[in-house]
């Protein structure tokens, strides 16, 4: 790992993760989507001849592990020739996906490309809340692909994001998980970002069903030790410190959108500030090193107080650059999520509305699609969306 | 577990990748989402995990090291990266 806390101009070392976004067209619509809300503004997607280009100066750079996202990545037709690359270069890959859209011939097609490991994500452990949160999620067939994926010798992560809706299926969900030979089950609660942010009234779970959940999870570690790898991520949000976001700012990840944009994390694309450098434009080399947005929350000078004089900005580099800018307004305060931030009140509001009884599972979700993304784009995206003038499904 | 003897055969770990890394400068071993960084000695035994016997490893490592004792290190070695899920120990 790279030293954390160098000041721009130094040496910021090698990214060590690629996060490539192919494309964001996506068969499911999932209501917590860490995609922009105005996806659907990205058209001109990067060609196979530019995403070699890319795969190549990213490897230069240092980076081994290489996520092929998106969206769905199945949707692009050059997903094998981009593997194949990957694998001659020494990236350590894997395909990010909801298994929708995919059969055993393309697993295998893959396989012989050359590709590491599969993560497929499910919404919950029925079909009915699936689609619930998905749109049309094609519950069976995932199923039916998870087996696949196995069948083929792939290690397999079986994803689940946790939220409101699915948290007290945690104990069908590791079933399931079991059931189908997962080796690693990452149960990711929800950060509200993104489209999470636009739902998070009706995504907020009760403190009583993450803790329930996290027993639950803790239950299914000890029983599966050696199997299968089970990891329970909390949400900032009721943690009362943030998470390392990123491992820092510009130390470890570099990401690169379907059109070309690099991103230092999943959310920069809606932070006020720097445009994001386009591959199209520079070098990957330049925009790790020298861009602007790259250096924008490197290091710890660019921190307020309290984070600046605080023991604990090596540890989390004062958090999650879009929830500070989501609860405030700011991206360069305190994450709102440290009980140390003072906006921390906001957070804790949300929190504490959420374990009052009823109201908040009747609220609606705004599914992520493309006429949503448009209409969320031409009313211009505010930073604090009302949820009540989310329009109903 | 199955315990680690002479004649047991050691594979790397289910999706694991052994390979250097010019920008760690070290040889890294890859799984699902993350990354160990090797040092010297675990790379040295790392190298010959691939289907061989642990007597075959410990030849080929006494070759390479003719004056070193290390027969100890090796079985605690192996015994922690089966343990870790690195290594697959089987007949």
């Amino acid at each position: 790992m790279n030293a954390a806390g160098s000041a721009p101009g130094n040496d910021p070392g090698s990214p060590l993760w690629f996060l490539a976004e192919l494309t964001y067209r996506c068969p499911l619509q999932c209501a917590y989507c860490s995609n922009p809300l105005d996806f659907a503004r990205y058209r001109e997607e990067l060609t196979t001849d530019e995403w070699l280009r890319v795969l190549r100066e990213v490897r230069q750079l240092g980076a081994v592990q290489l996520g092929f996202s998106g969206g769905e990545p199945l949707v692009r037709k050059d997903l094998e020739i981009l593997v194949a690359e990957a694998r001659k270069l020494g990236f350590y890959s894997n395909l990010i996906t909801s298994g929708v859209g995919l059969d055993g011939d393309r697993l295998a097609a893959l396989k012989e490309a050359g590709l590491d490991h599969v993560q497929i994500s499910f919404q919950a452990a029925t079909a009915e809340l699936s689609d619930d949160v998905a749109g049309r999620a094609q519950f069976a067939h995932k199923e039916a692909m998870a087996r696949e994926i196995r069948r083929q010798g792939y290690p397999m992560v079986l994803n689940v994001v946790l939220h409101r809706r699915n948290l007290d299926q945690i104990e069908e969900i590791l079933q399931m998980a079991a059931d189908l030979g997962a080796d690693y089950v990452e149960l990711a609660n929800t950060q509200y970002h993104g489209w999470a942010y636009l739902n998070r009234t009706a995504l907020m779970p009760s403190r009583r069903q993450l803790l329930h959940a996290e027993e639950v999870a803790n239950r299914w570690r000890k029983r599966m030790e050696g199997r299968m790898k089970i990891y329970f991520i909390w949400s900032d949000y009721y943690e009362g410190r943030p998470k390392p976001c990123m491992n820092g700012w510009g130390t470890t990840f570099i990401g690169v959108a379907p059109d070309g944009s690099a991103i230092p994390c999943h959310g920069a694309a809606m932070l006020p500030g720097p445009a994001l450098p386009s591959v199209r434009e520079h070098g990957l080399d330049w925009i790790w090193r020298e861009s602007e947005l790259f250096n924008r929350f490197r290091g710890t000078e660019w921190m307020q107080e309290p984070c600046r004089s605080c023991p604990e900005r090596g540890k989390d580099f004062g958090g999650c650059r879009c929830q500070a800018y989501l609860l405030s307004g700011d991206a360069a305060v305190t994450d709102p999520t440290c009980s140390l931030s003072p906006l921390h009140e906001r957070v804790r509001h949300a929190v504490e509305r959420a374990d009052l009884p009823g109201a908040p599972a009747e609220q609606p979700l705004l599914l992520r699609n493309a006429r949503h993304s448009r209409q969320l784009s031409e009313a211009e995206n505010s930073p604090e969306p009302d949820p009540a003038t989310t329009e109903q499904r | 577990m199955t315990a680690i003897g002479p004649d047991t055969r050691i594979t790397l770990g289910h999706g694991m990748r052994f390979q250097w890394e010019p920008s760690q400068e070290a040889h890294v071993l890859l799984y699902p989402e993350g990354m160990v960084k090797l040092n010297d000695s675990a790379s040295a035994v790392l190298k010959h995990c691939d289907g061989r016997r642990v007597s075959e490893i410990l030849e080929a490592l006494h070759t390479q090291f003719p004056d070193a004792d290390l027969d100890a290190d090796v079985h605690a070695f192996l015994e922690d990266a089966h343990e870790r899920g690195w290594i697959r120990a089987g007949e």
